[in-house]
């Protein structure tokens, strides 16, 4: 008994190590010259920044430009007008692995990266981040730390809708409440288009509906999240 | 059989006919000719593309617009299609002249559509729409009350000619005015000239860069501090030329703007963004949210951009507890000479788009010319620091009583705005424009990215000097292409030399079919008439 309940342990000792490891490798070492999401944070503002990340999202495609949602098993980014052709913009896909090279910006709040150019990093791992949730943050001086993750918020009340035009088309501007205290969203029409579920979801919402948000923490002039999905909260 | 293969031979040639004719007409429509008179019996539906300042009572207005339109001309549907950004137009109407789906009227800037006639018979000429009896500038079958074109204010008309011709109405003016934090100024000794200079500014706005050791900034007790913020760049840039007298274009499209004294501006610049006295919109965001944060001394924007500015501004974009209370002057924007202000003039102009139905096209100059009426032009400028392009509007009694009630209330006659209505109706003489030809627009934007360049390379601690602006040059050259011979003048007419080898195969195609028409004709008569004969 002792010696198969020593094997057991053993298994599960091995396992454990085992799957620890797996995790490990899931965070890819930086290339040579490339910033760990540490040091990124760390260079000052205007300083050149040279980056491998993995592609979220995206907003479309412009005038041989892109601005992509990106991040990595650290932190996030948000590249603002990359160079990009039609073509390249296509092989965008959530997950892809990129190294880009920019100069850090701060616009209105937003730390990005600008003037990015990018080359695809092939043989990389696929990565996707899970949204986290950071109810607890709206409010607080932490929320900007975790500028441009993928978040989950829960259980916010519906303020307003607008849309910027007065009618569907172009960004929406959402409302949220929470324990007496009221956010700024955004449905930015470039990242979630007017075809989309989640902006034809936000037209039905009426004041006073709870729901459940996951966004990248986009800033503008204060937290002002993208929202890339919404729905309404179980009652 | 023999009569089997004839018909075959005649409905392949109609056949092969029609379609390259449709190719033919797919690419390239006939010149618009004014119909003898409208068809009221007819439905029209048009598309107009506009453009507001992120602003909703604008948005509301070109719905209100558009349906006091439709309730006079119920057999006309106008379909709207709003933007922010008159670059994202510029894009579509490229894009759609390609396709042939251009809207039909569209607001936009000359400089854009200089590039839009690059399509043969794309925008319609508006000269004899002007003067037309009927249907011209306040006709005599105009269903509504429209100027006519001796009451559109002169100079803001003359801005939408070039090539010889009309070829849009302005719908808006606007010029730039310089928004200051009047309370800075003089908490750091200094007393605001009755018009601002260059020098003034980049004294004071050096000044206000001073910052305590723990870079605290002394004027504002803040961490942030732009003393000095430009929004438009490219207006930057071309206004201090035009106030030096310096090259710029000549109107047949010369490039004229490489020159010593860009370079000598360029250096001021870089000199005082070193010192962290300037920035600009695209490096930092919106000169008004600086300047209501206490951030930023002398922000320079739209007069169609005032009702952002200042404390008490009814479109506010940071957060309360950020704002800060100061007095706001509403000046002219910086000048070399005082004595002689010269200021850009902007805003938004109408075009009309050329379509196969000379009707639709008629219904669509209709419904631009709805757009000078009182009623549209005094709501739409009211909302912002805008002015009525015309003097009908102007000299309204609606529209004088609301610039009697100049700051009565922070919503409607808000004061900053009304001075900024002001400041352009008091200067309409002092304004200028560019001139407008194939690649203008082009030399525009690379104007503003000089100063974008040089204040990113200062912030990026490269050495600016001679040789960075030499490079500069040479590579502003290269990507707006300003190296490239565009034709010359506005009106897309230019030898281009001798057709593409496709166009001509094209063209012997189609005479090849219409000879085969002919001659199958010819053949069958004279068949027709032998039989006859023999009959007889």
């Amino acid at each position: 008994m002792k010696k198969f309940f020593a094997l057991m342990l053993a298994l599960c000792l091995m396992l454990a190590c085992g799957a620890c490891v797996a995790e490990e490798t899931a965070v890819e070492a930086k290339s040579e010259g490339v910033m760990t999401y540490a040091e990124y944070d760390a260079a000052a503002m205007d300083a050149e920044v040279v980056l491998e990340c993995y592609v979220q999202a995206t907003q479309s495609w412009w005038d041989n430009k892109i601005t992509v949602y990106a991040a990595d098993q650290e932190g996030a980014y948000f590249l603002y007008e990359m160079a990009c052709s039609e073509e390249d913009a296509a092989k965008l896909v959530p997950g892809a692995k990129i190294k880009v090279t920019g100069y850090k910006g701060a616009w209105a709040g937003e730390i990005e990266v600008m003037e990015a150019t990018f080359e695809f990093v092939e043989g990389g791992i696929n990565y996707i981040a899970e949204a986290v949730d950071m109810t607890a943050l709206l409010g607080t001086e932490e929320l900007i730390a975790k500028q441009n993750q993928k978040a989950a918020f829960k259980g916010l009340t519906v303020e307003k809708i607008e849309y910027k035009n007065g009618e569907p088309g172009d960004d929406i501007y959402v409302t949220l409440g929470l324990n007496g205290a009221s956010y700024s969203f955004c449905v930015e029409r470039y990242l979630t288009a007017p075809d989309t579920e989640v902006y034809t979801t936000v037209g039905t919402l009426q004041a006073g509906d709870v729901v459940d948000v996951e966004a990248f923490v986009y800033w503008y002039e204060g937290p002002n999240p993208h929202i890339t999905s919404i729905v309404k909260a179980a009652q | 059989m023999m009569r089997l293969a004839k018909r075959m031979l005649l409905m392949l040639c109609l056949a092969a006919c029609l379609v390259l004719t449709g190719c033919h007409g797919a690419q390239e429509t006939s010149a618009f000719e004014i119909p003898e008179a409208f068809d009221t019996s007819r439905q029209y539906e048009i598309t107009f593309w506009a453009k507001n300042d992120t602003n909703i009572t604008q948005a509301d207005l070109y719905r209100k617009a558009i349906e006091d339109f439709q309730a006079i001309y119920p057999n006309i549907t106008v379909n709207l299609r709003l933007y922010t950004d008159y670059g994202r137009i510029y894009n579509d109407v490229i894009t759609n002249i390609a396709t042939g789906t251009t809207p039909n009227v569209c607001i936009t800037y000359p400089d854009h559509i200089a590039t839009y006639l690059t399509g043969d018979n794309c925008v319609v000429p508006l000269d004899e729409l002007f003067t037309h009896e009927k249907y011209g500038l306040g006709g005599s079958e105009v269903l509504f009350d429209a100027p006519t074109q001796a009451e559109i204010v002169p100079q803001f008309l003359s801005e939408c000619a070039f090539g010889g011709h009309y070829y849009a109405v302005p719908y808006m003016r606007s010029t730039e005015a310089c928004y200051v934090n009047k309370t800075y100024v003089e908490k750091l000794g200094f007393t605001l000239p009755e018009k601002l200079t260059w020098d003034f500014v980049w004294e004071v706005a050096d000044a206000a860069a001073q910052q305590d050791e723990e870079g605290t900034y002394l004027v504002n007790g803040q961490k942030v501090m732009i003393p000095f913020l430009y929004k438009s760049t490219d207006n930057m840039m071309i206004q201090m030329l035009r106030q030096k007298g310096a090259g710029y274009s000549t109107d047949a499209g010369e490039i004229l703007i490489f020159n010593d004294t860009t370079r000598e501006l360029l250096s001021t610049v870089a000199e005082h963004v070193k010192k962290g006295a300037f920035s600009t919109f695209k490096i930092s965001s919106y000169p008004a949210n600086f300047l209501n944060a206490g951030q930023c001394i002398f922000a320079i924007d739209s007069t169609a951009g005032a009702t952002w500015m200042g404390s008490d501004a009814p479109l506010i974009d940071i957060a309360e507890d950020k704002l800060v209370q100061f007095e706001t002057a509403v000046m002219t924007i910086p000048q070399f000479d005082p004595e002689h202000p010269q200021m850009i003039s902007q805003g938004p102009s109408m075009c009309v788009f050329n379509k196969d139905d000379p009707q639709e096209v008629l219904a669509s100059w209709l419904f631009t010319q709805y757009m000078l009426t009182n009623d549209v032009q005094i709501a739409y400028a009211s909302t912002e620091g805008y002015v009525p392009v015309t003097t009908k509007a102007q000299q309204s009694d609606n529209y004088q009583d609301y610039l009697a009630r100049a700051g009565e209330d922070n919503e409607h006659h808000y004061i900053v705005k009304m001075q900024a209505t002001q400041l352009l109706l008091d200067n309409v003489g002092n304004t200028f424009v560019t001139p407008v030809f194939n690649g203008s627009a082009s030399l525009r934007d690379a104007a503003g990215q000089m100063i974008e360049e040089v204040t990113k390379g200062i912030r990026r601690k490269k050495t600016v000097d001679d040789a960075f602006i030499t490079e500069l040059y040479s590579k502003m050259n290269s990507l707006y292409r300003l190296d490239q011979d565009k034709g010359g003048t506005a009106s897309g007419k230019k030898d281009l030399g001798p057709l593409p080898v496709t166009a001509r195969l094209l063209i012997a195609a189609l005479v090849f079919t219409w000879a085969m028409i002919l001659l199958y004709m010819a053949r069958d008569g004279i068949k027709k008439r032998k039989l006859l004969k023999n009959k007889q």
